[in-house]
């Protein structure tokens, strides 16, 4: 203890002093207040980045997600436009097929109709030639037989012969 | 593999040393010359001195000669006198001022008579009359450069913070994780998140004061300013002051009613009688532990590392040599490490004091650690 | 007979080398355990051991 005390110098202490305080004062505003400062600037600065980013994610996320929804409702809608129309194609088509079966058979029924008369009217005509035919046949043989008597008499009586054996 | 190598060469060295001292028995007044010679060096080199000697030779008539250059001497004796420590030749002569006559004796000034006699007490102390000293001496010219040195840096550091858009660069890049640790774990932890910013500038400097002056200290530069008992205790003063005048009502509280509402006044009167002059004690001594600490911890190490270089000179062999250049060496390294711890231990035991003295509430919760600290 | 202070300011340095230990020993132990609470041990342990080491200074000196 005797030591300390003599080996304490005042004009040291009262340098210490001194020169200490004026450096803390030097120090405080030349260096620490600009150095902490920026040192909390650029925290705070680094915080509000990572807030902003994180906001941006959620942002983001919230835009993919209404973005697939609207690609999703999309989806849904050709879907249901492409249904739509293969049932409208699907429908058209059976329409026309029954439409044009139809008309065939109509097509087909009038065309037998006007074979059936067409038919009727040939035998008809047929039938008429073939009487007209036979009466002329008729008329050339009744004419070239009648021409002599007995020939004449010869007909009466093989048809009243026929008529027996009948 | 390396350590029992290791071990041998040390017990080899141990054995080698043991053999060498032995056989130098003629030696031995010559040793005992060096040892004290080394003695009076390293005891010269503890104190704070006049000049700022770089290096000192010895010519072939035993005669020292000192290189460096002298510094300005301040007394106040009857009136300023200022004078070139030049004046006095090492000790060796009488410097007359203005009539007075003062002479160096073991790097103190006394006024003496002209022919420099000095009369001894007793105890065989100087008993001349001690003119207030305040010269700027070598600890004061490495104050005030370690004080120039931290302007720069720092200030330029700031500097650079402003033109790059506080992103440090260079040196930055070394000092900011320092500034941080000092401002996350020593300051928030201690004081506390809402009061800390009012001692940063405080704990910033002296954190890196006494950590630059105990590194000045291990240059061979050979000053020992942070070892020096006056140093200390104006850091110490500066802490108490700081500790006391920011103290908060609580704080005070704290101190002269300790144990508050927890028990009728009657009953406190006996208790106090002995508790409020230990917390009173508490508060000079915590101080006290702090100038203590560091000045006896540099010297400690300063004395341990001049002795072992010291070492060499007494062994003067080649493995004596080596030896105590080795642990030497290691020595340094561990201050290096000091240098640091006690910068570091005096800036958070001055943060914990401000946190204790800045605290407001849960009075509970810091009661323990206080009570030990008064206790100490 | 009178006891030179040289020998309390020994004895009382072997009380807070002894205290010193032990606070370093049990940070050990303690960083063993809960080797994420280093920082923090590491701090008190160096606080704890500052406080002996000045009442060991402090009886250097007084010694």
């Amino acid at each position: 203890m005797e030591k300390l005390v003599n080996d304490f110098s005042f004009g040291l202490f009262f340098w210490q002093i001194i020169l200490f305080v004026l450096l803390l004062l030097l120090l405080r505003k030349f260096a620490w207040k600009p150095i902490l400062n920026a040192v909390n600037d650029r925290e705070e600065g680094i915080k509000d980045a990572l807030a902003a980013a994180e906001n941006a994610k959620k942002e983001m996320q919230n835009v993919t997600a209404d973005s697939e929804k609207l690609l999703k409702e999309a989806r849904a809608e050709r879907e249901a436009m492409l249904k739509e129309a293969r049932e409208i194609k699907d429908k058209m088509i059976a329409e026309s097929k029954d439409q044009a079966k139809a008309e065939g058979d109509k097509m087909i029924k009038q065309a037998q109709a006007a074979i059936e008369s067409e038919k009727k009217a040939a035998v008809a005509d047929i039938k008429n030639q073939v009487a007209e035919l036979s009466v002329d046949i008729a008329e050339k043989i009744i004419k070239e037989q009648l021409a002599n008597k007995d020939k004449q008499l010869k007909l009466v009586d093989d048809m009243l012969g026929d008529i027996k054996l009948n | 593999m390396r350590k029992p190598f290791l071990l041998k060469f040390l017990l080899a060295a141990v054995l080698l040393l043991g053999n060498t001292a032995f056989a130098s028995d003629s030696d031995v007044e010559e040793g005992k010359d060096k040892k004290t010679e080394i003695k009076e060096f390293i005891e010269h080199h503890l104190q704070d001195s006049h000049y700022f000697n770089l290096y000192g030779t010895t010519d072939e008539h035993g005669k020292v000669h000192h290189v460096g250059f002298p510094l300005p001497v301040i007394l106040w004796d009857n009136g300023l006198q200022v004078f070139s420590s030049a004046e006095f030749h090492h000790g060796e002569e009488v410097a007359e001022i203005n009539g007075n006559h003062y002479r160096l004796y073991h790097n103190k000034i006394y006024k003496t008579d002209a022919e420099g006699t000095i009369t001894y007490d007793e105890d065989h102390h100087p008993a001349n009359v001690r003119p207030l000293d305040f010269s700027i001496t070598k600890s004061v010219v490495m104050m005030l450069v370690t004080g120039l040195l931290l302007l720069w840096l720092f200030s330029s550091l700031a500097k650079s913070y402003a033109k790059n858009n506080s992103i440090p660069t260079g040196i930055g890049r070394f000092f900011e994780p320092i500034v941080l640790y000092i401002r996350d774990d020593i300051a928030i932890a201690n004081i506390g998140e809402k009061k800390y910013k009012r001692y940063m500038p405080f704990l910033l400097t002296i954190f890196f004061f006494i950590w630059f002056l105990n590194m000045f200290g291990l240059t061979p530069l050979g000053v020992n300013v942070t070892g020096n008992i006056a140093v200390t205790t104006a850091l110490a003063v500066i802490v108490f002051l700081i500790t006391n005048f920011t103290g908060t009502k609580d704080y005070w509280k704290h101190i002269f009613d300790p144990l508050g509402d927890g028990m009728p006044w009657y009953g406190k009167i006996i208790i106090y009688i002995i508790l409020v002059p230990i917390e009173i004690l508490g508060l000079f001594i915590k101080p006290f532990a702090l100038l203590i600490r560091l000045y006896a911890n540099m010297t400690a190490g300063h004395v341990v590392l001049m002795s072992l270089v010291g070492l060499i000179f007494i062994f003067k062999s080649w493995v004596g040599g080596p030896l105590s250049f080795g642990l030497s060496f290691a020595i340094s390294l561990i201050e290096v490490l000091v240098a640091l711890l006690q910068a570091y231990i005096f800036t958070m035991l001055a943060a914990l004091y401000f946190g204790f003295a800045s605290e407001e509430h849960d009075h509970d919760h810091g009661h323990d650690e206080e009570a030990e600290l008064a206790h100490l | 007979m009178e006891i030179p202070s040289v020998v309390g300011a020994g004895l009382a340095v072997i009380g807070a080398g002894i205290g010193i230990g032990m606070i370093g020993g049990k940070a050990m132990e303690a960083i063993a355990r809960q080797p994420e609470a280093y920082g923090k041990i590491q701090t008190a342990m160096l606080i704890a051991a500052a406080l002996i080491e000045g009442i060991g200074f402090a009886a250097i000196f007084a010694g």
